[in-house]
């Protein structure tokens, strides 16, 4: 007799082992825009920034779709405040709106930032801040800046400070694999590897906080569920029971895990209390049941079940009962998950043949297929519902893309090599 | 003789039982697509029992571990599923008999029933399906009198592939039980 162990090979790191960086296109904008012009920032004083501000701010809001931004050769001055703006002359130039600022050394790797969003056709400030920071945040202080210049204009929250989760996989030359699970900027900048692995990692989930990541590791030779510290790179072993261990989803007061196991005999939905460490069985069915998602006001989950014959999207009450279903249209419709202001879900519709990303208004039950992919899957909207990112293919190769709610804004975003899936954005910064 | 020929018997009738009662009906996508791929699948179920019927024929004798005897129904370490199954094919049962007679012969033994899913569909949905594969095989192998402790159940759903073309020939490899001893 034989037994055969397999050697896993995990490796933890606090650090970043990988830097490849995603790069974002936008692949499909929004007629009507806003043209707005973002200015190069002054740099008064020594210790000039390592970051162009300007050239990030710019790039946040053209990357959004409800911006159209103004190149720098085509602006007549460089105005770094208001006092010194030519409001007739970015009228000419058909800008309604414009930003500009200054970037001062404080100190030894300090700086204070002060900009101003003006109104061109009124000839006003709309909104101007004055911001400490250090060499090491100017990238994030730029994504504050167009957060707050979003929300000015558009009236809801800009995400643009947030961040993204997703797992790479890279095979190696020796018929291996690496997969990671991964965070970046929300523009793809600063990746940094939190977990690596010679076996499959799969959905990982933010925390309500953004301070930890539930995920999948197969790293004990079967699947297992962990939540791990971001910043902190700590972690705890959830649940390792025999069967299947997946599919992590944070409550939205963030002391439960709903998540899938087949200790049972086949896959259920349970509850996880993360302080008492009991475990709550929601569904009870032959079928297979997964992909819990919370509903924003905590009291119910969607989930996939196959009950029916084929995979649908049902909720049922957080204490568990009976299950409502709640796709109906295609005969494939699976991991769903709310928007934040919980009156649509997202999730993977089969579409003539392809699996794509779809919405459905809870209350009218009207769905809309946003996505064009061949095997588009794991949605997930942006913490201010203007976007959501999912996994999809091009050719062969696992990439990233984002589309708008409404479907009107596509942006498609790839590593440089191996392939990217399983997106999770993060919640906004607290 | 006799007790193979009944065994196999047993093992036919287990398999028109989960048959008859699939009431746990899989899915790795929807019926557009089906058809193509099925004809895929059974075309490398076809390879794959010409496979195991040439070793069927025991040449020489072999001494060693029969589970390395190359010329043994036991050397057939892989099940291909059809597209949206994930009941075992007949033609996979002669295989399945040899590994449980191996296993019900050496109790100390044990196999790990690794399931696998294609790339289509959801990624945790396809954990389960992956296990309900690796459950039909655990099931036959049950009836035929190996021990539960003698079996791991693991499902990877499609995140181990073993072909990585989009083709249906390749989606049809990535259908499979893989039995690990």
């Amino acid at each position: 007799m034989k037994k055969i162990f397999l050697m896993l090979l995990v490796f933890l790191a606090c650090h970043s082992i990988v830097k490849a960086e995603l790069t974002i296109e936008i692949t499909e904008g929004v007629e009507g825009a806003l043209p707005i012009a973002v200015v190069p920032f002054g740099t008064p004083g020594r210790g000039q920034p390592a970051v162009d501000l300007a050239e990030v701010i710019n790039a946040d809001l053209q990357r959004s779709g409800r911006f159209k931004t103004i190149p720098r050769a085509d602006m007549l001055s460089r105005p770094t405040s208001d006092r010194e703006v030519e409001f007739k002359d970015w009228r000419a130039l058909g800008v309604e709106n414009l930003v500009v600022g200054q970037v001062e050394s404080t100190g030894a790797g300090t700086y204070q930032v002060q900009f101003q969003l003006l109104d061109v056709y009124r000839g006003q400030q709309l909104s101007g801040y004055s911001i400490p920071t250090t060499a090491s945040n100017l990238r994030n202080t730029a994504h504050r800046i167009a957060d707050i210049i979003y929300e000015s204009l558009l009236g809801i929250p800009g995400a643009f400070s947030t961040r993204v989760a997703y797992i790479t996989s890279t095979r190696l030359a020796d018929g291996k694999s690496r997969i990671g699970l991964n965070v970046a900027d929300a523009d793809g900048h600063n990746p940094e590897t939190i977990v690596t692995s010679s076996e499959p990692l799969m959905s990982p989930a933010w925390s309500p906080d953004g301070m930890k990541i539930a995920y999948v590791s197969f790293e004990g030779g079967q699947s297992a569920v962990y939540v791990q510290g971001v910043y902190t790179g700590k972690r705890q072993k959830v649940t390792s029971f025999k069967g299947i261990n997946g599919a992590p989803s944070w409550s939205p007061d963030g002391r439960k895990l709903a998540l899938t196991l087949s200790k049972g005999g086949n896959p259920d939905i349970y509850i996880y209390d993360m302080r008492s460490r009991k475990l709550q069985q929601i569904t009870r069915h032959y079928s297979i049941d997964t992909e819990p998602a919370w509903s924003p006001d905590g009291k119910s989950l969607v989930f996939t079940s196959d009950r029916g014959g084929k995979p649908q999207i049902y909720r049922v009450s957080a204490f568990g009962g009976k299950a409502q279903r709640v796709t109906f249209e295609n005969s494939y419709n699976a991991r769903a998950s709310f928007s934040p202001d919980g009156k649509l879900l997202t999730f993977v519709t089969q579409d003539e043949g392809n699996y794509r990303i779809a919405v459905q208004d809870l209350k009218t039950g009207v769905m809309q297929v946003l996505s064009q992919g061949r095997l588009d899957e794991s949605p997930s909207f942006a913490p201010n519902g203007s976007m959501i990112i999912y996994g999809a293919k091009a050719g062969r190769r696992g990439v990233l893309a984002a589309v708008s709610t409404d479907g009107r804004v596509r942006q498609r975003l790839a590593l440089q090599e191996g392939d990217v899936r399983e997106p999770d954005w993060s919640p906004f910064k607290k | 003789m006799k007790k193979v020929l009944s065994l196999s018997a047993t093992i036919t009738l287990s398999l028109l039982l989960m048959i008859g009662c699939s009431s746990t009906p899989t899915t790795e996508g929807g019926a557009e697509v089906s058809e193509q791929s099925t004809g895929a699948g059974s075309e490398m179920g076809a390879e794959g029992s010409e496979a195991s019927t040439s070793a069927a024929s025991q040449g020489e004798e072999w001494y060693g571990d029969p589970l390395e005897n190359p010329n043994s129904l036991l050397a057939t370490r892989v099940i291909y599923f059809d597209y949206d199954q994930s009941v075992v094919r007949s033609d996979y049962l002669e295989v399945i008999q040899a590994h449980a007679d191996y296993l019900a012969a050496n109790p100390q033994a044990v196999v790990r029933l690794e399931g696998h899913a294609d790339e289509r569909g959801t990624r945790e949905y396809n954990l389960g399906l992956g296990e309900n594969r690796a459950n039909s095989v655990r099931s036959l192998m049950m009836a035929q009198g190996v021990a539960d402790n003698q079996m791991v159940v693991v499902s990877y759903g499609e995140e181990r592939p073993s072909a990585f073309d989009n083709t249906d020939e390749a989606m049809a490899l990535n259908r499979r039980v893989e039995l690990v001893y």
